[in-house]
């Protein structure tokens, strides 16, 4: 009886979540998605290894607290702070740019493939194309994250011991609560990841290139990483999206310092906002001719 | 192709709009957003700084008045602290309004490990660029303060006579003990300079020591309304009367409900950003939770003893150290130092060491010419007078002479009047 509504004008909501279903199977099940969630699994395998061989003969000495990637210090004494380290060592490039390449490729692969005028013919509406192939990408933002996270709290698990988690602060929380909080962490690192999935998906819009798509999204975000570096640039580089992205670490100070977070998490708001109204206007407006 | 124009899309009906018109529109939505995005950004704050709420008038002394009885024990928030004082790598003792000139060769000399945990050379950092603290306040025992850094933290806390210094950068804490009365011994510098350090960093302790100094050489009056951490506050301007000054004018935003300073602000008379700005962006004078102040060292935590680490490294560095160890104001230092003097009052007080036996290494490194020497030449530039001849240093607050022979003039004032001091002093 489904079927029977489905071929009305205005679909039942079920009839989305059936699309957005068989999106993120089709996603998912492409070799190029995998290819991307191995490479970020690896990533915490290939820190913990570092630092296990690091400090394997020089006892937990902790080798320093400078240079590195934030929290490797502490990895040898707890494993989950592998999850933190590893979420830092990725969230720069690996994860936004495996945000970027299915972002790019979500709208202008299908043009490219000549699949897309076969979606459009659906009575979805291109509207709601658009929002199921953002959700997609949200999706993976999420499941990227939590890839990376997981195999990380494995890796950590296996080659250093856990336990009570200190704090940035110098307070220890019991080891059940640290896991919460790595779970929140993973959480706000896949939420930093939307403004870019929709400048992603925006230029997906405006292309018919899967390949042009991707590699625009990705050195734009590599332009605006490095401009988030420049200090001449101070005054702007509050609004780059990137500028908050390592809050994150604000979740692990004792009384939890919610001012960045805020504003990252506002910030990622106004640039899905923006991006995503844009490429809906781009996407309702245009001619699909492939 | 009619069958692909977008007027064809199920679901999308627009009346009888002519795409072009449509698209137009559409493309305004994000535009609009942004728009409204830009404006709110743009806009808020400017309302908030513009925000000047209506206080009954106060007088200048009544002001003064009202932040010396102010007794709030009892507070928690989040303060800015921004410096631009035109040298980054200036020792930190300056921008507490002390003659820290020695604090750079001691915070050199200390290169030894845990020294990264160790306050003095946290602390410094502070004195140039931005950073947030959290600071915490229950009553004179029980202080925390916390530099929050990217994915970092560094936090002191005291409690009753423990001091605690945590860096997670390194995971080391760092344990002292503080003293009950006693000002002397050998341990003087760390109990001493510790929780004055840690309160230097509030708004209330610079103001105050603003007002200390003021007398026939300073105008304070009262300069209308401010907003600061979302609290209704009086603005008291501070300038110095004296030309030679390098120091503009010196603002501190005061509660208007209880007296306690939340924003100082040191803008040099050469204009420009502010050379020193502290303020509260958040404050609540709410008890802060207990457990704030109670800390124990995490485990697999290195902990070096604070105290103990301070003797070697006073030993080791010999006596030339341990007289900058006590930098606490302009009087210890006289005390301590035979070749200092301070010439002048106020804000053109200029402090003199002489050369040579004197304790800046600077002074004697030059001397010999060599690499050193070229250096210095790259930084300061030559000056000479009747004095002889030596080299500038300037900042945007401090500028120091060192002459040739060794002696040094330092002072918050104008190039010229060090040169004066030189003269006068020859």
């Amino acid at each position: 009886m489904s079927q029977a509504e489905g071929v009305l004008r205005r679909p039942r909501p079920l009839w989305s979540l059936g699309l957005l279903r068989s999106e993120i199977t089709t996603t998912f099940r492409r070799w190029r998605t995998l290819a991307l969630l191995a490479v970020l699994a690896g990533v915490p395998v290939l820190v913990g290894i570092a630092v296990k061989i690091e400090t394997g003969d020089g006892g937990p000495g902790g080798g320093g607290g400078q240079g590195g990637p934030a929290f490797i210090s502490q990895v040898t004494h707890n494993g989950l702070f592998l999850v933190f380290t590893s979420l830092a060592v990725t969230l720069p490039f690996f994860l936004p740019m495996s945000i970027g390449v299915i972002a790019g490729d979500s709208l202008a692969g299908e043009a490219h493939g000549g699949t897309l005028r076969y979606l459009l013919v659906a009575p979805a509406g291109r509207t709601r194309l658009l929002l199921v192939k953002y959700a997609t990408t949200l999706t993976f933002c999420l499941v990227a994250t939590l890839v990376v996270a997981l195999s990380a709290l494995a890796t950590g698990a296996l080659l250093f011991p856990l336990g009570e988690v200190t704090l940035l602060s110098g307070t220890s929380i019991s080891f059940g609560e640290g896991l919460l909080r790595a779970l929140a962490i993973a959480v706000v690192v896949a939420l930093s990841l939307i403004g870019l999935a929709a400048v992603g998906l925006f230029v997906s819009t405006l292309t018919s290139s899967g390949i042009a798509a991707m590699a625009t999204t990705v050195g734009l975000l590599i332009t605006v990483q490095i401009l988030d570096t420049i200090p001449q640039l101070s005054a702007v580089q509050p609004y780059l999206f990137p500028h908050y992205w390592l809050s994150f670490a604000d979740l692990l100070r004792d009384p939890v310092y919610w001012d960045q977070l805020q504003k990252n998490l506002g910030l990622q708001a106004l640039y899905a906002a923006v991006f995503g109204s844009a490429a809906w206007a781009r996407f309702t407006t245009r001619d699909i001719t492939a | 192709m009619p069958r692909y124009e977008p007027t064809e899309v199920t679901g999308e009906t627009d009346g009888g709009r002519s795409p072009k018109r449509r698209k137009a529109v559409r493309y305004a939505v994000p535009v609009a957003v942004a728009g409204v995005a830009a404006a709110t950004i743009g806009l808020v704050p400017a309302f908030a700084g513009s925000g000047s709420p209506d206080l009954p008038k106060i007088s200048a002394q009544d002001l003064i008045a009202k932040i010396a009885k102010s007794d709030v024990q009892q507070l928690s928030g989040t303060v800015r602290v921004s410096t631009d004082l035109g040298l980054p790598s200036l020792p930190g003792g300056m921008a507490a309004g002390g003659f820290g000139g020695g604090q750079g060769g001691e915070k050199g000399g200390h290169g030894q490990d845990g020294a990264s945990a160790a306050p003095q050379s946290k602390l410094m950092e502070l004195a140039s660029g931005a950073h947030t603290l959290r600071v915490a306040a229950d009553g004179p025992e029980k202080q925390r303060v916390s530099i929050v850094d990217k994915a970092a933290e560094y936090s002191l806390v005291h409690n009753g006579n423990e001091v605690w210094a945590y860096d997670s950068g390194s995971n080391t804490a760092v344990h002292s003990t503080a003293p009950d009365a006693g000002r002397h011994g050998t341990h003087k510098r760390a109990p001493k300079g510790l929780p004055g350090d840690l309160k230097n960093a509030t708004p209330q302790d610079l103001a105050k020591k603003v007002l200390q100094a003021a007398g026939d050489t300073t105008s304070v009056t009262v300069d209308g309304t401010a907003r600061v951490a979302g609290r209704d506050a009086y603005q008291l301007l501070i300038k110095p009367k004296q030309a030679a000054s390098t120091v503009g004018s010196i603002r501190v935003a005061v509660d208007a409900a209880n007296g306690v300073p939340l924003k100082f602000t040191l803008t040099p008379k050469s204009g420009g950003a502010a050379a020193i700005d502290v303020g509260y962006t958040n404050v609540d004078f709410a008890k802060p939770a207990a457990d704030l102040f109670s800390f124990t060292p995490p485990k697999g935590a290195k902990v070096v003893d604070g105290d103990k680490q301070r003797a070697t490294a006073q030993r080791e560095h010999g006596k030339r150290f341990k007289d900058f160890g006590s930098r606490k104001d302009a009087k210890d230092l006289r005390k301590d130092f035979g070749g200092l003097n301070v010439i002048g009052k106020g804000w053109t007080s200029i402090a003199t060491i002489k050369g040579a036996g004197g304790g800046l290494p600077s002074g004697k490194d030059q001397a010999t010419a060599g690499d050193a020497g070229k250096f210095l030449d790259s930084l300061g530039e030559k000056v000479s007078g009747s004095f002889g001849s030596g080299r500038m240093f300037s900042t945007r607050l401090v500028n120091a002479l060192i002459t040739d022979n060794g002696t040094v003039y330092v002072g918050a004032v104008d190039k010229q009047a060090l040169i004066h001091a030189a003269d006068a002093a020859k």
